[in-house]
This record gives structure tokens, C-alpha cells and sequence, in this order.
């Protein structure tokens, strides 16, 4: 029963099809109410989809959604207590930024006075008043995603829809409105439903996140999970940057597998369900966790050989060529260049990881 | 001024030079299509009347007196207004006002409908609207008429079905000159409402559902507001044609349902023709149609203001 009541939206078995194109292949996912809720994946992979299936917008072939348990996916888009701020924030060209915050109080039956009042703490909270009678092509991009926010709270939905709202800023900006979300998330209490192709702006905001492609979840989990344990290669692919290295089980032994890579490399990590001894699967680790060095630091260090150093601010990043093996790409965080060297082009030097920093993959 | 956005010197006189040049073609065909002809019609309006058509050049007020004052068979009594012609004017605004608000309900949806078909397809659409426009107007009207008559394939067609026991009556009324004007100029109506719904977001009719507002209300508040300069335009190309058409009045509408096209019409043409007088009416029609359109974009600008 509680958990019944903790569900905002519950999606179940729901498939879209446009003609021949399935764009989301029995989705099933619940979102608990109160959370910061991303929907993750490349463009094309149904993320939009469900979320508009949400908002009404589309109508699903087959399956279910439920609103705090009631089945909504009958109801029209203006029937249900949803709103969206969309992608191009969508604001009425022909009304003032007031009459926009008004409208959705107003078509909602309250009258002028209440509806006036509502969009005047919502100018305020998106510290906008000022702007009330402008229009919004008078207003930057940055104001108006801030006024499109303020007009779909403004009638206090159950639950709130964005399909990637700060695509159009620039980076300084979207870093601040990624925060300026999060903080009125939690000062709203509504369950917020994002929809970005942005790993990084997922990781940033969001409570837990689907990983969506090919209309399908690959994994739902906490930023944490799904950075340090991806389910598979896509989103281990897909999320931050990882080094994929082809590799053959040998033997499992207490836990552990005991992995062969090419080249006579071997290495050791923790056993994963389903993957059987002698199977081809993947490995993935993170550049972050590999570190670089002169000398073996452990028995299955592995020799190699540095081939580029690209500095990119925070860090450098090296690529290093195993010997007889696959190439990797390794970090190494600038504070602390001291002690974890970069070596120079050509330097012979042994890779090694920080314990369980390894992951093996299906597929 | 011309120019004066452009921030080199150099190329400031330059361009304003070549500018002017460049303008001259559109200033000609103004000049000589617009401004010569309302200036001979002018000239002709305060000139005295030949009796066999044509002008004495001599100064003469006749014309306008005698559209506005009544002064007897002879001329020798007191003036009197003279409602004659201000109630054929009168009648002319109401029915083109009419044949604008039927074209309006019809238009709009037609071009809401080709709008939101798929981009392949609208120039189709588009296309068919304009076909019947191929065929000369003329040869429009009267084969309306031939459709509408009292024994004509319209009646008939609806006496075997057995809607109608007797033929109804159409031509000759009201019914048949709006019949005549909505279906002369409904495509003026039509394109530049689709043109302006086109260009709509329709992402705002999006916005608008999300934010509870049922069709209508999205209709009312969001599309009908957005597009509005493309009605207002459709209106104005309709209105004002219809308010100086002479064909379906006259073909269509019979001798009770004048309007001022045929008025106009008749003082220029055989002998009993009156040229003074029918410059002088279309001076008035003429006045009278840019007073509406002014008050009307007053009232918008104001409206836009508020």
C-alpha cells in the first residue's frame, strides 16, 4: 500500500509504434513521487516518446501509465495534472510574460485575481517580476527557459515535464540552471521528469535514471550505479567515458574471474552473474581509475607503451598502446602530477587499476 | 536616411545612390497604375457632364451635389438629402461585410485543414483552391446563374431528391449575390490565412493543451491571436473587392440588389452614361473604404497596445 502511494507515475508494459518504427518496446518504470527523475539516452532512443506518452501528447499502442495509481492514458493532454516546459520553452509570442504564467491558473477554472496572484509569486521565484509585461521575444534565452518553468509550475501539477530544457543555453548557464532545477525541485516537493541526451547533466541533477536506447531501458539506477556499475556495454559506453576491452573468462575462482586479454595480459575482477568461463564478454574501466608507472606496481601490471598526452584542463589524458594488446586511455588528474606521472611519447610504462575498478560486461 | 544603418561613409552614398535608382521601377508603376488614374478620376469627379458620355472641361460640383441632395425634378427646390444612393452604398457595405464574414467561417477552416496536412501535400491543396480562378469571372457568374435558377440542374437535383416540392427561389435575392461574392473571392480569403498558419508553431497549441485549455479555448487564446494579421489580411482582400463588385450584383442579385460597382458601372457606359457622376461615386466608394481600413488598424494598433 505505501508503495503503491509512493509511485507518481507508474508506466507499465507501454509500447509506441509509429507504422513500422517501434519507438518504445514494452517500457515499464516507476517514478517515485517527491523525485528528481532523468530520462537518459542518444536521440532517437524513445526517451521523448515516453515522456510525451506522459504529458498526453501521444497516444501508447499498447500498455498502461498511472497517475498516483489512477490509469491516465486515456485522458487528453489538458486533462491531466501534468506540465511540460519544453524544449523551444513554447511561450505565447502574443502575451506578456504575466498572461503566460496566468493562463494555465486560468484554463485550470480559477479566476483572474488567483491566477494573477499565482504568477506573481512564480516571477518571484524565478526572480523575474520585473519583466511581467515584457514580451518574451524581448527576453534572452536563459529568462525565457526561466519564464517557460515558471508557467508550467504555475498550476501546481502533480508532476512536471521537461524535455530538455537547457539544451539551448550555453554552458555557463545551463551549469547554473542545472543547480537553480535541482534547488527548486526540492523547494517545490513535485516530481520532476527530466528528458536530456546529457550524461553529465543526468549525473548533476537527478535522483535515479533510466538509461533509454533503442526504446528500451538498459538500466535504471542512481548516478552512482550507473557511472560505477553499468549493466552493460551501452551504458557503460554511454555514461562518462570508459576503456571497452574485449577479453575471454578463464577460470572463476572464490568470486573472482580470472580474465585473459590479448597479448598475454591477465587480469582479475569480481564475477558477474550470467557470465560463464570461457565466454567472450567485455571489460570496462573508467580512464580515472587507471593509473600509470615506470616499474610493475602489481603482478598484473601490464607493459605498454605511452603513444599521446592531451591536456584538457583538469586533467591529462594519456593513450597508451599494451604491448601485443588493445590500446587505453588513462587519466590522470593535474593536482596530482606529482606523484602519478605523465610520461613522455614513447616512455615504456606499466598500466595498472585501482582495486575493482574493473567490470565485466554481456554483450 | 536611406542607408543610414550602414556604418561606412563610402558605402553609405554608394548604396544610397544605386538605392534610389533601384527603387525607381516600383515608383513608376505606382506613379502610373495608382496615383494617375485616382488623380484623372479626381480631375473628372469636379467636371461637367457631356450628355453623350464624355466631359465638358469645366469646374462643377453637380456630381457630388447630386449624389448627396435631393433639389427636385427641376432642380429649383430646397435640398433635400438624397438617400437614393447612400442606401445603394449603405446596402454595399452590408453585403460585403456579409460576403467577409461567411468567407471568414468557411476560409478559416479550409486553410487550417490545408496547414496541417503534410508539407507534401498543402501545395496540392493549395493548388486545387485555385483552379476554378483559371476560368475567367465572368463566364463564373453566369454559370452560376445558369446553377441557380428557378429550373436550373441545382433545383432540380433537389426536387428528385425530394428535399424540395417547389424550385426554390434564388436568383435575384440577397442570397444569390453572397452565393456570387463568397465564391468570387473566398481563395483571398483563404491563402493568407493559410500562409499565416503555416508559419504557426504548432507547438503552442501544444503548450496551450498542456496548460488545460480545451480546443476552443486554445483556438481563441493561442491560435486565433497568433494569427491574426494573416485574417485581418484575408478580410481586407475580401471586403474590399466585394464592396465595388459589379458582376455577381448585377448577374446574380437583379435590379433590387444594386450595389455601388454597378451604379459606377452604368455612369460610364452607352449614352446614358454620366462620367462626372461615376467619377465622383467612386471618389466617394474610394474615400469611404479608406476611412473603414483606417479605423479598423486604429483600433488594432490600440488593441496591440493593450
Amino acid at each position: 500500500m505505501t508503495d503503491q502511494h509512493q509511485a507518481a507515475i507508474d508506466v507499465r508494459n507501454v509500447v509506441k509504434k509509429f507504422g513500422n518504427f517501434t519507438a518504445l518496446e514494452n517500457v515499464s518504470l516507476t517514478i517515485r513521487d517527491n523525485e528528481f527523475f532523468t530520462l537518459l539516452g542518444p536521440s532517437g532512443c524513445g526517451k521523448t516518446t515516453l515522456l510525451r506518452s506522459i504529458a498526453g501528447f501521444e497516444q501508447v499502442t499498447d500498455g498502461e501509465i498511472q497517475l498516483f495509481g489512477d490509469d491516465i492514458a486515456d485522458l487528453p493532454p489538458n486533462k491531466r495534472p501534468i506540465n511540460t516546459v519544453f524544449q523551444n520553452y513554447a511561450l505565447f509570442p502574443h502575451m506578456s510574460i504575466l498572461e503566460n504564467i496566468m493562463f494555465g491558473v486560468e484554463m485550470r477554472g480559477n479566476d483572474k485575481a488567483v491566477a494573477r496572484t499565482r504568477a506573481g509569486e512564480m516571477l518571484e521565484l524565478v526572480q523575474l517580476s520585473q519583466f511581467a509585461q515584457r514580451k518574451p521575444s524581448q527576453l534572452s534565452g536563459g529568462q525565457q527557459q526561466r519564464v517557460a518553468l515558471a508557467r508550467a509550475l504555475a498550476p501546481q501539477p502533480r508532476v512536471l515535464l521537461l524535455d530538455e530544457p537547457l539544451s539551448a543555453l550555453d554552458l555557463k548557464l545551463r551549469k547554473a540552471m542545472q543547480l537553480e532545477l535541482k534547488a527548486m525541485q526540492r523547494e517545490t516537493g513535485i516530481t520532476f521528469i527530466f528528458v536530456t541526451h546529457d550524461q553529465e547533466e543526468a549525473l548533476t541533477m537527478s535522483d535515479r535514471i533510466a538509461v533509454m536506447s533503442d526504446g528500451k531501458v538498459q538500466q535504471l539506477g542512481g548516478a552512482r550505479d550507473i557511472y560505477e556499475t553499468p549493466d552493460n556495454v551501452f551504458v557503460a559506453d554511454f555514461i562518462g567515458e570508459t576503456n571497452l576491452l574485449k577479453i575471454t573468462v578463464d577460470q572463476i575462482i572464490d568470486g573472482r574471474a580470472h580474465c585473459q586479454l590479448g597479448g598475454g595480459h591477465k587480469l582479475t575482477c569480481n564475477e558477474v552473474q550470467g557470465i560463464g568461463v570461457g565466454t567472450q564478454v567485455h571489460l570496462s574501466v573508467r580512464p580515472e581509475r587507471l593509473f600509470l608507472s615506470t616499474q610493475p606496481f602489481e603482478e598484473e601490471s601490464m607493459a605498454a607503451t605511452v603513444i599521446e598526452n592531451i591536456y584538457v584542463g583538469t586533467d591529462v589524458q594519456s593513450i597508451v598502446q599494451l604491448n601485443d594488446g588493445p590500446k587505453m586511455t588513462i587519466r590522470t588528474q593535474n593536482s596530482e602530477l606529482g606523484n602519478k606521472a605523465v610520461f613522455d611519447l614513447g616512455t615504456n610504462v606499466f598500466v595498472s587499476m585501482e582495486a575493482g575498478a574493473a567490470r565485466l560486461l554481456h554483450g | 536616411m536611406a542607408g543610414a544603418n550602414i556604418k561606412s561613409g563610402i558605402a553609405t552614398d554608394t548604396y544610397a545612390k544605386e538605392r534610389y535608382w533601384l527603387l525607381l521601377p516600383s515608383w513608376a508603376v505606382l506613379l502610373i497604375f495608382i496615383v494617375v488614374p485616382v488623380a484623372i478620376m479626381m480631375v473628372y469627379s469636379f467636371l461637367t457632364k457631356e450628355f453623350r458620355g464624355g466631359v465638358i472641361w469645366e469646374f462643377s460640383m453637380a456630381a457630388y451635389d447630386q449624389f448627396f441632395f435631393d433639389r427636385g425634378l427641376f432642380g429649383d427646390e430646397p435640398a433635400k438629402i438624397e438617400w437614393t444612393y447612400l442606401n445603394i452604398y449603405w446596402r454595399s457595405i452590408w453585403q460585403a461585410g456579409l460576403a467577409t464574414i461567411f468567407s471568414l467561417a468557411i476560409g478559416f477552416p479550409t486553410a487550417y485543414f490545408i496547414a496541417t496536412r503534410d508539407a507534401k501535400v498543402r501545395p496540392i491543396w493549395v493548388f486545387l483552391i485555385t483552379i476554378p480562378y483559371w476560368v475567367n469571372l465572368l463566364i463564373r457568374t453566369v454559370s452560376m446563374k445558369f446553377l441557380l435558377r428557378d429550373n436550373g440542374p441545382l433545383n432540380s437535383f433537389l426536387q428528385m431528391l425530394e428535399v424540395i416540392e417547389e424550385p426554390l427561389h434564388i436568383i435575384n435575392t440577397n442570397l444569390a449575390v453572397q452565393l456570387g461574392l463568397f465564391y468570387s473571392y473566398l481563395p483571398f480569403m483563404v491563402l493568407p490565412i493559410y500562409a499565416a498558419i503555416e508559419r504557426y508553431n504548432f507547438s503552442l497549441s501544444e503548450a496551450a493543451a498542456d496548460l488545460y485549455a480545451s480546443k476552443w479555448q486554445t483556438l481563441r487564446y493561442v491560435i486565433l491571436p497568433t494569427v491574426k494579421p494573416g485574417v485581418i489580411a484575408g478580410c481586407i482582400l475580401v471586403f474590399v473587392p466585394s464592396m465595388g463588385a459589379f458582376l455577381a450584383p448585377d448577374l446574380l442579385g437583379g435590379a433590387k440588389n444594386f450595389m455601388i460597382g454597378s451604379l459606377i458601372e452604368e455612369q460610364f457606359k452607352g449614352n446614358a452614361g454620366n462620367w462626372p457622376f461615376g467619377a465622383a461615386a467612386s471618389m466617394i466608394l474610394l474615400t469611404m473604404v479608406l476611412i473603414i481600413l483606417m479605423v479598423f488598424s486604429r483600433q488594432q494598433s490600440k488593441a496591440q497596445e493593450a
